[in-house]
């Protein structure tokens, strides 16, 4: 830490979003003014903003100094640093247009890198849909302001006025000619400052990168077989160790029967501490076969027996002990003529990464390095460093990407493995790979929730009063102990995962998106939090935003019909902000609703959702296919409306907008987690089906609605819970059956629609 | 010993016979496009060719293989030549993680060896056994189109822009 850094209240170094959960607090101290100061809460711990820096445009407020973004190197190199990674959703590339944006760089000249505790910004978790407010604010603004200081430093070297000058591949230019590289100037400029809270952005009219569609930087390397992933990541004398995890939750191994491991080809060792057991081997296969070998030498005790699965939506009810009212608001109403009420059910999920989690450890000369692909290097560096007692500034961990993760699955327990077997074996470099049954065993599912809704309708059917209650447990698990370390959970003498904390609004966690952004003049609405937790739970892209809006907009439906309104006007007459209102008449008129015909056995609808209230805004209209005899439901076509303010890369925007609905599709549909008493029964894709290429739309078209110059809002995670309200109301329309328990394809409508 | 030609490149393995294809492929042979992801073929990461066909490397041993040509997506080109197929993926910006799409393109490069023009139904019958769980699946259905001639399943409207 310098100097700066202390004489600044050393800034915790974590993340901030543009739009989002900030809670404003103020300190007044005996004789000194009153002295605002930021808390930012989100997923993993809160991170407290220093004085003086809640004005700075995004991760500036937590990491502000500008040489923490961009380096210029004396060979005129650029280099520009986030504090996030990439999961696979395109967002480096997103991120590197706006940096080579305002500092007038091609982008193929700058070197971009991500996450890692060694060298780069700490912007916490990469979650959330923050990246983009987050890091991309804090690089459109760090940007601009790096190259008006380098401007100003040419303008007194080359004595011009510095309006005259011009900036182009890192050189700035008189109009006589004459010119001075970055580097030429460094001598007269220092870039180790802290941001301002205003910068000299470039006019949105003038962008020549942000609002291109450059393409990926990745998929050239990844659709030719180069080394992508920390699953390919090769290193001088690094060997292969799997891991052997117990059958059920607590289970306590009794003994183990070494010989079979260790009669395996490339045999190493054998690591055990309590519960933690593996094997390291010279080859990766030898490893397979070695943990094959020791698993089948395990004698485990009983472990904690689960829930029946249909017993826990009750159970829930019991157990969620937390009563915390996020909306209550009173105002005179109409006199009610009709009440609707309605119960949602939603049943564990998991992330179902295709790549088990890995990762690589090497212990050096007392230096630990973990490459991780987990969402956040820096919570994970303090956990594993809590975990092995070593001092934080003796690990580094160093993002490489992973298979997609939609959340916390199991890439920082995989990376506590290699970190406690790197250390086991100090020297050499380990490389450790879940295997399938162990990714969908130990994830972090996302909780099983109920919803609760009932509302009513005045004569002229308007919405007079609403009514709605949530139960869930933990959607955020993250890493702010050592104990929220599976591994360390599973030591001689374990660490104690940080009891379980709900999430708050306005981001919220079990109740993200539980406040209709309609217009409602009477709202009660309750997330009722369980701290305790029957299966393992975490984050999973949208968190509960996925069921609320599922609830909401379904319920809006039924709403609708029993005032009598198309479902589409029913949403625009209750709607006050005009971007909502822009998304949903663009879908509906993109999709050309209402439709007045219908296919046989298809149906059509409808949905809208604000991600968190505060992000990116969605409209959609589906059309889905229903065969009576089976109960097979298929997503044929979807128009979506997309507004997430400026945009940076719109075929970035598509894709994420387009998987998400997939995804949310397969979740909808298809997907429960199967377990019982003894213990999780989705140990492979057999028992766990997702979405398969049978079950793809035909169709889905992305409308894009640009706001030039608007913050950059959110927008991965922004699809799922419309499209799940779209699909029951379109399966709604095709069956008139309303069905409200996920998944809602398969068996269950099967029963109550077949011929 | 065991005798493997990859990519029209004949290797001698001295490696346990029951080692499967992936194995020898990643740690060997210094191709890591075909991915780890279930290893009981349920997922197609593994993907690649053996004579031609679409095969699980995870569940293959090499000793099965024989004298059988295996090809793995690093035969198609590089990213800086990529092949026809590579270059549709490319095109279509059809990845998202992209951990699934070497096994995607291979199941696809079997396809289109044994029948160039399929139909979109053909396609999708084709390439059932692979999961993407990103959903980049219509990308990758548009890619694929696009090399068979085939018209595109997926149209891109351009961005409208308000104010």
């Amino acid at each position: 830490m310098s100097r700066d850094d202390q004489r600044l209240g050393n800034p915790a170094r974590r993340t901030f979003m543009a739009s989002g959960a900030l809670v404003v607090g103020f300190t007044f101290l005996p004789g000194r003014q009153a002295l605002a100061e930021m808390v930012l809460a989100d997923e993993g711990a809160a991170v407290h903003v220093g004085r003086g820096l809640d004005k700075l445009a995004g991760s500036l407020k937590t990491n502000p100094y500008l040489d923490a973004w961009i380096k210029v190197a004396p060979d005129n190199r650029i280099t520009v640093y986030t504090g996030k990674v990439e999961l696979g959703t395109g967002v480096r590339t997103a991120l590197l247009q706006v940096a080579a944006e305002e500092l007038q760089i091609d982008p193929g000249q700058i070197t971009f890198l991500t996450a890692d505790t060694g060298r780069s910004p700490d912007e916490g978790l990469t979650a959330g849909s923050h990246t983009m407010a987050d890091s991309g604010s804090a690089l459109l603004n760090a940007a601009a302001q790096v190259r008006a200081l380098l401007t100003d430093a040419a303008a007194r070297t080359l004595r011009a006025d510095p309006a005259a000058l011009t900036v182009r591949n890192a050189r700035v230019r008189a109009p006589d000619g004459r010119s001075k590289s970055f580097a030429e100037l460094l001598p007269a400029v220092n870039l180790h400052v802290v941001a301002k809270p205003t910068s000299p952005l470039t006019d949105p009219a003038s962008f020549t990168v942000i609002g291109t569609a450059l393409a990926r930087l990745d998929i050239p390397g990844k659709v030719t077989g180069a080394p992508s992933y920390v699953q390919d990541l090769k290193m001088p004398g690094m060997v292969h160790a799997r891991v052997v995890l117990p059958p059920a939750y607590d289970a306590p191994l009794q003994s183990v029967d070494e010989s079979g491991a260790r009669a395996t080809p490339g045999f190493i060792a054998i690591v055990r501490d309590g519960n933690l057991l593996a094997v390291v081997a010279q080859r990766e296969w030898q490893a397979v076969l070695a943990q094959r070998a020791l698993s089948a030498g395990c004698r485990w005790g009983r472990g904690r027996a689960l829930p029946q699965p249909e017993q826990v939506a009750a159970q829930l009810r019991q157990i969620a002990t937390e009563r915390i009212v996020v909306a209550d608001t009173r105002a005179p109403m109409a006199t009610p003529v009709k009440t609707l009420h309605a119960t949602y059910g939603k049943r564990y999920l998991m992330h179902g990464s295709i790549g088990p989690s890995c990762a690589v450890g090497h212990m050096q000369d007392g230096m630990l390095t973990v490459w991780t692909h987990s969402q956040g290097v820096y919570p994970l560096r303090d956990g594993l460093a809590e975990m092995l007692s070593m001092p934080k500034d003796k690990v580094r961990c160093i993002h490489v990407e992973g298979s997609g993760c939609y959340g916390h699955n199991g890439a920082d327990d995989v990376a506590a493995h290699a970190a406690f077997l790197a250390r086991a074996l100090p020297g050499r470099p380990v490389r450790v790979q879940w295997m399938r049954d162990q990714e969908n065993l130990w994830d972090h599912y996302t909780p099983a929730m109920v919803a609760q809704v009932k509302a009513s309708l005045s004569a002229d059917g308007t919405i007079v009063d609403w009514d709605y209650a949530l139960w869930s447990s933990s959607h955020n698990e993250r890493v702010v102990n050592a104990g929220r370390l599976l591994p360390a959970t599973h030591l001689a003498r374990p660490f104690a995962p940080a009891p379980s904390v709900p999430m708050t609004q306005p981001e919220g966690g079990g109740d993200r998106n539980a406040i209709p952004l309609y217009r409602l003049p009477n709202s009660h609405i309750v997330n009722n939090f369980s701290p305790t937790m029957p299966l393992r739970t975490s984050a999973m892209r949208s968190l509960g935003a996925h069921m609320n809006v599922f609830a909401i907009e379904t319920f809006m439906d039924d709403l609708a019909h029993a005032a009598g309104a198309d479902p589409v006007q029913f949403r625009v007459r209750h709607m006050d902000d005009p971007r909502a209102l822009d998304v949903i008449r663009l879908a509906a008129q993109k999709f050309g609703w209402p439709q007045k015909v219908r296919k046989p056995g298809h149906g059509a609808g409808f949905a809208f959702g604000k991600y968190k209230n505060l992000m990116g805004y969605v409209a959609m209209a589906v059309e889905i296919s229903v065969e009576r005899d089976t109960g097979q439901v298929r997503l044929e076509r979807a128009e979506v409306a997309v507004d997430c303010g400026q945009i940076v890369n719109p075929d970035g925007v598509r894709n994420q907008i387009e998987g998400g609905i997939l995804q949310s599709a397969s979740w909808t549909l298809y997907e429960q987690l199967r377990f019982d008493a003894a213990g999780i029964r989705s140990f492979d894709w057999g028992t766990y089906p997702i979405m398969r290429f049978s079950s793809v739309p035909a169709q889905i078209h992305v409308h894009l609605i640009n706001r030039p110059g608007a913050p950059f809002l959110g927008v991965a995670e922004a699809a799922m819970g419309p499209a799940a309200g779209a699909i029951g109301n379109a399966l709604f329309d095709a069956t008139g059956v309303r069905l409200r328990d996920m998944p809602l394809g398969g068996e269950p409508l099967r029963a109550r629609i077949a011929p | 010993m065991i005798q493997l030609t990859v990519n029209g490149v004949s290797h001698m393995l001295d490696i346990d016979p029951s080692t499967p294809l992936l194995y020898a492929l990643r740690e060997d042979l210094n191709l890591h496009g075909a991915k780890f992801g279930c290893g009981l073929g349920q997922c197609g990461a593994c993907t690649v060719l053996v004579a031609g066909k679409a095969t699980f490397s995870c569940l293959m041993p090499v000793a099965a293989i024989g004298t059988r040509p295996v090809r793995t997506i690093e035969s198609l080109g590089t990213a800086e030549r990529p092949g026809p197929l590579q270059q549709a993926f490319i095109e279509h910006q059809a990845a998202q993680c992209g951990y699934c799409i070497a096994g995607m393109i291979m199941r696809a490069q079997a396809l289109l060896e044994a029948s160039p023009h399929p139909t979109d139904a053909e396609i999708r019958k084709h390439m059932e056994p692979n999961l993407c769980r990103c959903g980049t699946h219509m990308r990758i259905l548009a890619a694929i189109s696009a090399v068979s001639g085939s018209p595109a399943s997926v149209g891109k409207p351009a961005t409208e822009t308000v104010r």
